[in-house]
């Protein structure tokens, strides 16, 4: 598989900085009701570094992702790719949802070629589209829709369709969060590979604290209202990780309980 | 991974259990029962009919019959045909039921005053006998409404588009749309004799207008509904506007875009018989007011019968064509 030994370059290219970013957002029928989604927040992420962001809903992690994404502009503050500020969206940052949103009216091979057709780039790299359906199991199903797939299967299709434009970072936001435990393990180990095997710097928005452990170098624990980071937590314990390891269910119960005493005391939340 | 899927080349139609034998002998006879009961009433009824209406109808009521024995035969070796039989001769049986009632009423006890309504074998023989004008008249009909119909919905389709996907489009294009939009198409009959060159385009434009307000609204509504976040994927995957517009919004949209394709075909076919009837001098709406004129009731029907199968055959192409392009939607949607 040739794409597989393209190494990722431009690894100084690919490290992400988020520097003093707040956005709010402005409810359109009374504008005296406004969310503080994120305040202030700076983070650096490396090239190829995996970074989960966790924290309870309303923490303002999807925002920041889809700041990162070039979806939304931050009202302050500026995100940089290397050293290039995001103005919009692009390819080479790829996206998965939840929801795995996938067109519905294409196959899924037409689904994971999309990227290519969008970017008129089908013609020269028609071959990678078989690739990267191998790459995450799809073998044999291109010719199904949508509807007809699995909620784990429809994930390795979002997976492949984003992988397919060679982005030299991924985004999740709780790709796995809507799959049942065991096919949301398999994924995880799935997810893995594809990030070992392709180095692309990745961040993953999570509400799982053991999926947050076992797969990132670093956890950024978020808290609410507003949104903002709490503390970003190392991950030392060696690759490949074992969801049984004593460290591991010590650094679980160590998170658990910084969140619960962040949660138990608001008065520290609002200065 | 192969159990994470569903088989996705089996599509489970419910399929009829083989009929038992007797059921299928009981249901197979109701045909030729039907077609006797039929000639024998005809048989009794011939003295108040033409020669040529009992000849005519007589020969169709043989063919049926003949037809009904050698299908009969044919479905021991051809599954197909037998369960398409099992499902339609049943109602088959009950239209030569209807016809021979209606044939009871009008020739046998003369219970309905003529020449208003007469009976299925002067419909029949009105249809043969006038078969070359309305046959001329179907193919007229049918060059309108193709003509009407396909131009209403290409504008449709753009100014739908331009509306649903441009912000100053639609603030100019709406209260236009609103305001001329619920306006019947026949309503502007007396404008367009005035204003086109020939009947023909006049006609062609009322269809046409008709068929274009259903369609631009459902356009609209279902390019401003195209779900956000089809969007926010497709520009992550580094879509254009010409990407997000013609290979994102206009799929996304097109189970609404259906709606007013169907809705569009009612009211052309509503508008197609009105603007022949006023202005424009051929096809089955004026023929069924030229027949009314000389109070030849069996071509009227004779024209109603082929309106409902022109209309109805119309009708079904079009749903096939939804079948096929909607077949991404198979278990998501049902109408």
């Amino acid at each position: 598989m040739v794409i597989l030994d393209e190494p990722t370059t431009a690894h100084e290219a690919s490290s992400l900085r988020i520097r003093e970013v707040t956005k709010t957002f402005v409810a359109a029928e009374n504008t005296a009701t406004s969310t503080r989604a994120l305040s202030r927040v700076s983070l650096n992420v490396e090239a190829g570094e995996f970074v989960s962001l966790l924290g309870p809903s309303g923490c303002g992690k999807s925002t920041l992702l889809r700041l990162v994404a070039g979806l939304d502009r931050p009202d302050t503050g500026e995100l940089l790719i290397g050293n290039v500020p995001i103005t919009g969206p692009s390819a080479e940052r790829g996206l998965v949802f939840q929801d795995p949103n996938l067109f519905p009216w294409l196959t899924v091979k037409r689904n994971i070629q999309a990227g290519l057709v969008a970017r008129g780039v089908l013609h020269e790299k028609r071959h990678e589209v078989a690739e990267f359906m191998q790459l995450v199991g799809l073998d044999g199903f291109g010719d199904a829709y949508p509807h007809q797939l699995s909620g784990g299967m429809a994930q390795r299709v979002a997976l492949a369709r984003a992988l397919i434009n060679h982005p030299t970072v991924l985004l999740m936001d709780e790709p796995l969060g809507a799959l049942d435990a065991f096919t949301r393990m398999r994924m995880q180990d799935e997810v893995l590979r594809l990030w070992t095997l392709r180095g692309m710097t990745t961040i993953l928005v999570t509400h799982d604290i053991d999926e947050a452990i076992y797969m990132s170098d670093r956890i950024v624990v978020m808290t609410a209202r507003p949104g903002r980071i709490d503390e970003i937590i190392p991950v030392t314990l060696e690759r490949p990780r074992q969801r049984n390891h004593p460290d591991f269910l010590k650094l679980r119960g160590e998170i658990l309980e910084h969140l619960h005493f962040a949660g138990q005391a608001p008065a520290e939340e609002s200065p | 991974m192969t159990q994470l899927v569903h088989e996705p080349n089996r599509i489970v139609t419910p399929v009829a259990a083989p009929a038992a034998p007797g059921l299928l002998i009981r249901t197979l006879v109701t045909v030729p029962l039907a077609v006797a009961a039929a000639m024998v009433v005809q048989r009794m009824v011939a003295r108040n009919e033409s020669a040529a209406a009992n000849h005519v109808y007589g020969s169709l009521l043989w063919g049926a019959l003949a037809a009904s024995f050698a299908l009969s035969l044919l479905q021991r070796w051809w599954a197909g045909l037998r369960r398409w039989m099992v499902g339609m001769w049943p109602i088959v049986a009950a239209a030569i039921v209807t016809l021979t009632v209606w044939t009871s009423i009008t020739s046998g006890f003369r219970w309905l005053p003529l020449p208003y309504f007469p009976s299925p074998a002067s419909v029949l023989q009105s249809l043969v006998e006038d078969r070359e004008l309305l046959f001329d008249s179907t193919w007229h009909s049918l060059l309108l409404l193709f003509g009407g119909y396909t131009t209403g919905v290409v504008i449709a389709l753009v100014t739908g588009v331009c509306i649903g996907w441009f912000a100053p489009a639609r603030y100019w294009g709406m209260p236009i749309l609103k305001l001329l939009g619920p306006i019947p198409a026949t309503a502007w009959i007396p404008l367009a004799m005035v204003l086109s060159p020939s009947q023909l385009v006049s006609g062609i434009g009322l269809i046409a207008l008709s068929v274009w307000f259903p369609v631009t609204m459902l356009t609209i509504s279902g390019i401003a509904n195209t779900r956000a976040s089809y969007l926010d994927v497709a520009r992550t995957l580094g879509a254009g506007r010409a990407y997000l517009i013609f290979r994102v919004a206009i799929p996304a949209a097109l189970p609404s875009i259906f709606i007013g394709l169907f809705m569009g075909l009612g009211t052309s076919f509503l508008t197609l018989v009105v603007a022949e009837t006023v202005g424009v001098k051929s096809g089955l709406g004026w023929y069924l007011g030229w027949a009314q004129g000389w109070a030849e009731y069996g071509k009227v029907y004779a024209a109603l019968l082929i309106m409902a199968g022109f209309f109805s055959t119309i009708m079904t192409i079009l749903f096939k064509v939804r079948d096929r392009v909607l077949g991404w939607q198979k278990g998501v949607i049902k109408w």
